[in-house]
């Protein structure tokens, strides 16, 4: 590991002046010459074909300057991902698919003129009914990041049926939207040189094959410029149709053309969480003692793709069980693609998982920190590989010393403070520990300004500030000395921001790249920057030691709720975890990180439902009117610590990444002390005052 | 959003006559509903008559011990203001609890009072409506209704009213003042919003072109005994679920006066008479606090997706006025 003087401390954000001073271009921002505006025209029905678009009004208006429909638009090849052959064709596949788009002068034209244009459908019945019993449920080859669909050791039923102790509960969580606050925006530019895109994303690398692909380009010819994204949460880790359709309109156009999704446009084109509905069956010994563990999953993809939520992964790894089995199966409904949430998987899995630990801890007489301290595995009981580190039982006594847990009397409905019932809870969470290929450049100059130069994004995650800091300890200079540059396919190639990858994926490049430079700087220069300056390319592979052991982030999240006595209104005084993160690069935007990830995971506990109208297909509250956010207000208390804890095998920094462990578990904990103030075991997502009114 | 023209008033007569002589046009006062639901599709003025800079943004106590809150003063200069503050805790307690700090700074007292109902369907110009495509259905009786009305519906709208304000003042006897092109005229807040029935186009009995230029509050000898508590699906910027508004008058154990509204509940900010009725001259009691919310909510139907509004609004009207009940003692 590279020896820490900056990385660690709380810098402040480099790019933060820039942006409390508006002088940080984002994706819509960016000038363009002449430039059109796009609206786009989203269907009206869930599933049929389109009978006939009339634009006659719309292109007879003044400023408009193309419209494009299926009948028009170029042809696009995207064999990878048919999401992208946006307007290839008359089929409607969900309700708000792109079906039309104008192009105008002004962004008020363009949408003035996207709402004279008259299309009709021949309508099929639509099926957008997520239901466990469905018969037509079927098994995914894979579910996401490449995990297996399904996992069996031992024999679970009979492990269950010799149980001394056990429930078998069902939890369900809702359709969830990423929401980030800047909307998707892209500017589209053709020219001699190819297609220039400046876009809202988590990776330009990872839309540049996409836009290459659909366009027949060379990747040479086609560059993606987004050094300032306004959050994405997942929602900007894949390329959506909006990108492709505005690269057709500017050509169509021929001119540059901008297009910014409306945050209602957001709920139908960018992706979402898929609801789930997940069935857990715990058995223990009267040593409470697990024994035996089933998580069955059913949740949905589309007809357009295949995404497959692995919502039930942290369980095979999470508790010592012998007996484990877990599946997952998909119903293929006339609904938008899922898509990525952060912590797909683990979020709505350690949800279900924590409230069920929480319930068998009660159903042994056992404290729900103590049972988990019980049921720790000594090795990965799914890949039977050692973790690397796992600081679950240390987040667990830290936090719960932090938070005064053992002053606890365990009886539900048993604290009343004027009209409040009181009540705590406690869940764990996880995130696995990854890195993906990556590479870099450093160039060091005569004046000592070390160039870093990398694909790296900044989604409001603190990667400028971060980032600069592993480079100038890589690199054992002052952070002063370091200029990053990141957010441009024509940097060298990196991930995206995801999977809590990204930090770590872009700083083990750097290091590498950095230990090149110095090697060459000290053997070939005897320490001095020759004129032109120096460079050095760094290259990170896959790491070698994850084929040796089990890496995960962990943690323990503890909740103290209130619960309104005549109304069934939640509130959460006090929100506090502990977590297990190897090395913190920046004490600052990593405490940010987490809180973040805690605050949305109480917002996902007690306020965030996408209602689907089954009547139509459509989405009915996607506004911020309508679809909650936990807002200020609901925030009332929340801390994020982390232990020490050393890992030299996650990557050169020690770090582990901290985008996603921060929502894991967080809805389970509370959702326990719910249940410890008021009796009342709430297992469908979200906990609104209806299902506590008593 | 469709092309319009805008013009700015210099005085109310002349943006009386402008607006009576464009029958698709509207008044604009801070636009924090009207310029949404443009954006939307759902409002559609030819001509936009600004009305926020008329000189009717003063709050000035009225010799009676009343209020005259003009129609162009902000919701939260209102919400401020000392002398609501003392007189009548409710109406400050009740816009502080609307909106948003900004939208509020925008937000006018006339243009509160004209919000128009809320449902999603409303909202969404794709979908049967029968307050904005009169005739064409409703398609929230049989949806998402879960924040929709359980009194004084029918069977054209279950849409209910947004306003916080309007909740206290309606339960403080407000009276609009209102300007037309035929002279002044003074609407009852009671009566000034209507309930559906089967012309749900029609959120109030303004006629067009009429202009609201002030809002009086009579004086209340207890109304510094008042209070606001609203409930909603998170703790700030949402709408009601349910709100109650109330101001009680002790004598000894005893009602002796009541003022009662509830919001979040109706099409129309809900005056709640048979509970005052029930309340007055009874001990001042949970059980009476009961008995009288079971009388106001006897008629409630609820819809598929909102029967927890009854033991709701039950449960907060008896809250708040224990808490009134025994502040006062």
């Amino acid at each position: 590991m590279i020896a820490a003087r900056a990385i660690g401390a709380p810098l402040d954000r480099i790019d933060g002046p820039l942006k409390v001073t508006g002088a940080a271009p984002y994706a819509f921002e960016f000038p363009a010459q002449d430039a059109g505006y796009a609206a786009i025209v989203q269907s009206t029905i869930a599933k049929g074909r389109v009978a006939s678009i009339d634009a006659g009004a719309a292109r007879a208006l003044d400023g408009v300057l193309a419209v494009l429909t299926h009948e028009n638009a170029p042809r696009v090849d995207s064999p990878d991902d048919a999401s992208l052959r946006v307007l290839q064709s008359d089929a409607v596949a969900y309700y708000g698919q792109i079906v039309a788009a104008v192009v105008a002068q002004t962004l008020e034209i363009a949408r003035y003129a996207a709402g004279l244009v008259a299309v009709t459908y021949a309508e099929h019945p639509h099926d957008v009914d997520l239901r466990a019993d469905r018969t037509d449920l079927y098994k995914p080859e894979k579910v996401n990041a490449g995990a297996e669909t399904d996992t069996s050791e031992g024999d679970v039923e009979a492990a269950l049926a010799a149980a001394a102790v056990k429930i078998d509960h069902t939890y369900t969580t809702p359709y969830e939207h990423n929401n980030p606050l800047e909307m998707h925006s892209t500017i589209a530019e053709w020219s001699d040189d190819g297609i220039t895109l400046h876009d809202s994303n988590q990776g330009p690398h990872n839309v540049l094959g996409d836009v290459a692909q659909a366009f027949g380009m060379q990747p040479e010819r086609v560059r993606i410029i987004s050094p300032y994204v306004g959050g994405g949460f997942g929602s900007k880790a894949f390329t959506h149709p909006h990108v492709i359709l505005t690269v057709m309109a500017a050509k169509l156009a021929g001119r540059p053309v901008k297009t910014m999704l409306t945050r209602q446009q957001m709920f139908s084109l960018v992706g979402y969480r898929t609801p789930t509905i997940q069935r857990i069956r715990l058995g223990a010994g009267g040593d409470g003692k697990l024994t035996a563990i089933a998580h069955d999953v059913v949740e949905q993809t589309s007809t357009v793709e295949e995404f497959a939520e692995q919502t039930a992964v942290a369980t095979r790894m999470m508790y010592a069980v012998p007996n484990r089995s877990t599946t997952h199966r998909l119903a293929r409904l006339d609904v938008p693609t899922p898509t990525i949430f952060r912590a797909p998987g683990e979020c709505p899995g350690m949800y279900a998982l924590e409230c069920a630990m929480d319930e068998m801890a009660i159903a042994c007489g056992l404290d729900p920190v103590e049972f988990r301290l019980r049921n720790e595995p000594d090795i990965d009981p799914d890949t039977k590989l050692p973790f690397s580190s796992r600081g679950l039982v240390q987040c667990l006594r830290e936090g719960a010393k932090r938070f005064g847990w053992d002053e606890r009397d365990p009886k539900p409905r048993a604290r009343r403070e004027g009209r409040w019932h009181v009540g705590t809870g406690v869940a764990a969470s996880t995130y696995p520990t990854r890195r993906r290929p990556s590479q870099a450049l450093i160039r060091v100059d005569r004046d000592g300004t070390y160039s870093v130069l990398i694909d790296a994004s900044d989604i409001g995650t603190g990667t400028w500030t971060a980032l600069t800091q592993i480079a100038a300890d890589a690199l054992d200079v002052p952070v002063e000395q370091v200029r990053l540059e990141i957010g441009d396919s024509a940097l060298p190639k990196a991930p995206g921001a995801g999977g809590s990858m990204g930090l770590a994926s872009w700083g083990t490049a750097v290091c590498d790249a950095a230990q090149k430079l110095r090697a060459r700087l000290h053997d070939d220069h005897g320490g001095v920057v020759p004129a032109d300056g120096l460079e050095a390319h760094g290259n990170a592979g896959e790491n070698p030691d994850a084929k040796r052991f089990s890496m995960h982030a962990f943690g323990a999240q503890f909740a103290e709720v209130r619960v309104d006595a005549d109304t069934g209104e939640v509130r959460v005084p006090r929100l506090l975890g502990v977590f297990a993160i190897g090395r913190i690069i920046n004490a600052k935007t990593g405490r940010s990180q987490l809180l973040g990830g805690m605050t949305m995971g109480l917002s996902m506990a007690l306020h965030e439902e996408t209602i689907l109208d089954p009547r139509y297909g459509h989405f009915a509250n996607h506004d911020f009117a309508e679809y909650h956010i936990a807002t200020n207000a609901d925030t009332l208390g929340i801390e994020a610590h982390w232990i020490d804890e050393d890992d030299p095998h996650v990557n050169p920094m020690g770090a582990k990444g901290i985008g996603e462990v921060g929502i894991t578990g967080t809805a389970a904990a509370i959702a326990n002390a719910v249940h410890h103030a008021t009796g009342i075991r709430v297992r469908d997502l979200p906990i609104r005052l209806d299902k506590l009114l008593r | 959003m469709n092309p319009f023209r805008y013009e700015r008033a210099s005085d109310a007569r002349s943006a009386v006559a402008m607006l009576a002589a464009a029958p698709a046009g509207a008044f604009l006062g801070g636009g924090t509903n009207l310029v949404d639901l443009m954006k939307l599709g759902v409002a559609t003025p030819e001509l936009l008559v600004d009305v926020a800079r008329l000189p009717y943004d003063r709050i000035d106590a009225l010799p009676d011990g009343g209020v005259r809150i003009g129609a162009a003063v902000k919701n939260s200069v209102l919400a401020a203001d000392r002398t609501i503050r003392t007189r009548y805790p409710v109406l400050s307690q009740a816009l502080l609890s609307g909106a948003s700090g900004q939208l509020r700074n925008l937000a006018t007292t006339g243009g509160n009072l004209l919000q128009r109902t809320r449902c999603v369907y409303f909202q969404d110009v794709t979908k049967p409506c029968n307050k904005r495509a009169p005739g064409s259905g409703c398609s929230a009786r049989d949806g998402y209704n879960r924040s929709l009305a359980i009194l004084g519906a029918s069977e054209a709208c279950v849409a209910t009213h947004p306003s916080d304000m309007a909740v206290a003042l309606v339960a403080l006897d407000a009276v609009v003042r209102v300007q037309g092109p035929d002279g002044e005229r003074a609407i009852p807040l009671a009566d000034f919003h209507r309930l559906p029935g089967d012309e749900p186009q029609r959120d109030t009995v303004l006629a067009h072109g009429e202009l609201i230029t002030a809002v009086d509050v009579p004086a209340l000898a207890f109304g510094a005994r008042s209070k606001y508590r609203k409930v909603r699906d998170r703790a700030s910027y949402a709408f009601a679920l349910v709100s109650v508004a109330a101001a009680l008058d002790m004598d000894g154990g005893v009602v002796r006066d009541v003022r009662l509204a509830l919001g979040g509940v109706a099409h129309k900010p809900w005056r709640a008479t048979r509970a005052e009725a029930v309340l007055r001259g009874a001990p001042a009691n949970e059980e009476t606090f009961r008995r009288a919310a079971g009388a106001e909510l006897a008629d409630a139907v609820p819809l598929s997706e909102n029967a927890f509004k009854i033991p709701l609004a039950r449960n907060v009207i008896a809250r708040v006025l224990l808490d009134l009940a025994e502040g006062s003692r």
